[in-house]
């Protein structure tokens, strides 16, 4: 799987972004709401335009459109076509790839076993619940057999117990099958629980980037800069984590913590 | 509750079938100026077996299916190209604005002369009258789809051509179903229309000459048929409307 990098990158919320992805690990960009989290996947996936390079394992995909670049991607809103059955959903990348029905019949079948949703396969996404349609649109992510993976705040609308569920499978398969994933989020037990490392993303710049380990070991915080609250309360936020272990986790964006 | 619903829509029908009758009855008015609801149905059955009624029927379901077809066909074509190209809908979206404000049979004394009084001139009226509805509804349609599932089936692997067609075009059915639905109707309006200005057969053309033969009886027949074949037209397309959209709407 290739490592991504990006140089130089430049558009209307970042200037000169640089920034490494190495090959099959799963790295969490964090950051509060308006950080630039989501135009960063959008460049990775090549749907935004900008200046500068992104390199998929050294080589330029500037100019790879984004129905070439092998990428999975888990949207904020899913964004599942609601005028297509799961099994559609889930097959829609084969089929515009023109495979055979048998082999993606077979493929989809595979991929909601996978995701343990096979008894939803012949029901539309308005019917399905907010973990489902999440299940859905992973499989969906996974049939393009991604070489790289971008979720953008995947665990967003779910309840605490299918947060949990969905880490752990998704770190699995993500480990299984190397698949190199950067994970956006404003929450830091995702980031915790899901990361091998950790970007603080703040007012499109990189604040810090560190291993898991250490960022929620020393959570070292810069001050002085227009970030400085969202540090704060990452410090913060960690704190009571690192206090609690087992409770419920913090979000950075919770009542306590708005900037 | 059914049967309760049924009679709700039925009763007021029926009561108005007999305060029509009974006021004709009385013969404040001649008959031939109102007639009775008895008559009517006697002069719809004579009208139905001695064939008159179906030739003009035909007549006018000819012209309005060649010039609905052709007019919606044309406005969902243009309309997919100016809702996903914007140059396009940028460069031609003046010349439409000024054109669809113009009514269909405002068309009728120019398109007289260009094109003549013959069977071309209705079904040119009802081009003109579903072409614009169609387009624009078919522009509102594709542009209101949603970016993020285009973005989706982009990152899936799908090219312009393959989201165009799986999926823009079937999420912006609503929106060209209700431009057909709300057109059906207009159709029939605008045939009626041109063939009692101008063409000697059709329905329309029926209810002309039963006007200077004094026929109210043929002319409340006419507007019977009229009435049914606009609600038949929207109902057939709101049914296909549902019919496609129903499991995920």
């Amino acid at each position: 799987m290739p490592a991504i990098e990006l140089r130089n990158i430049r558009n209307h919320v970042f200037s000169n972004l640089d920034m490494k992805v190495l090959d099959g690990e799963l790295l969490v960009v964090l950051g509060p709401n308006g950080a630039g989290k989501t135009t960063l996947l959008n460049i990775i996936a090549g749907l935004v335009d900008y200046e500068g390079t992104v390199l998929f394992d050294g080589v330029p995909v500037d100019k790879v459109p984004a129905n070439e670049r092998q990428i999975g991607y888990l949207f904020q809103n899913l964004a599942l076509f609601p005028h297509l059955d799961v099994a559609s959903n889930v097959g829609y990348s084969l089929r515009v790839r023109g495979k055979r029905r048998e082999e993606i019949a077979e493929e989809v079948d595979e991929l909601l076993k996978l995701m343990k949703i096979e008894h939803l396969k012949h029901r539309y996404p308005k019917g399905l619940s907010g973990g489902e349609k999440q299940r859905v649109a992973l499989a969906r992510a996974f049939a393009t057999s991604p070489e790289v993976l971008l979720l953008d705040e995947p665990f967003n609308s779910l309840d605490i117990g299918m947060c949990k569920c969905l880490r752990r499978e998704i770190r699995q398969i993500q480990r299984e099958l190397g698949i190199t994933t950067v994970l956006v989020t404003h929450n830091l037990a995702d980031a915790e629980e899901m990361g091998d490392r950790i970007v603080v993303l703040s007012g499109g710049k990189i604040q810090q980037v560190k291993s898991n380990e250490m960022l929620f070991k020393n959570a070292a915080v810069d001050n002085g800069n227009r970030s400085q609250r969202f540090h704060e309360c990452l410090h913060c936020t960690i704190d009571c984590y690192c206090k609690r272990k087992e409770g419920d986790y913090e979000s950075a964006d919770s009542p306590a913590c708005r900037m | 509750m059914r049967i309760k619903s049924v009679l709700t829509g039925i009763l007021p029908v029926i009561a108005f079938v007999i305060l029509w009758e009974c006021i004709a009855q009385l013969n404040l008015v001649p008959r031939y100026i109102f007639p009775p609801f008895s008559a009517v149905m006697i002069e719809f059955y004579h009208l139905a077996v001695s064939g008159v009624l179906l030739d003009n029927i035909l007549s006018s379901l000819f012209r309005v299916l060649a010039g609905f077809l052709l007019g919606s066909a044309a406005g969902i074509l243009v309309g997919i190209v100016m809702g996903s190209k914007e140059f396009v809908n940028k460069s031609f979206h003046p010349i439409f604005s000024l054109l669809y404000p113009i009514p269909a049979l405002g068309w009728a004394p120019l398109l007289m002369v260009w094109i003549g009084i013959n069977e071309l001139l209705p079904v040119a009226l009802i081009f003109l009258c579903s072409f614009f509805p169609v387009l624009y509804n078919t522009i509102t349609g594709i542009k209101g789809v949603d970016r993020g599932v285009i973005k989706a089936a982009r990152t899936l692997g799908a090219s312009d051509t393959k989201i165009l067609t799986t999926v823009v075009l079937p999420l912006a059915i609503p929106n060209i179903f209700t431009g057909l639905r709300l057109e059906a109707g207009m159709a029939w309006r605008v045939v009626i229309a041109a063939e009692m200005v101008a063409i000697p057969t059709g329905i329309g053309a029926l209810m002309i000459r039963s006007e200077s033969l004094l026929r109210m009886d043929v002319i409340i027949v006419c507007l019977m048929v009229l009435s049914v074949m606009c609600l038949a037209f929207e109902r057939f397309f709101q049914f296909m409307e549902r019919r496609i959209t129903n499991e995920w709407e």
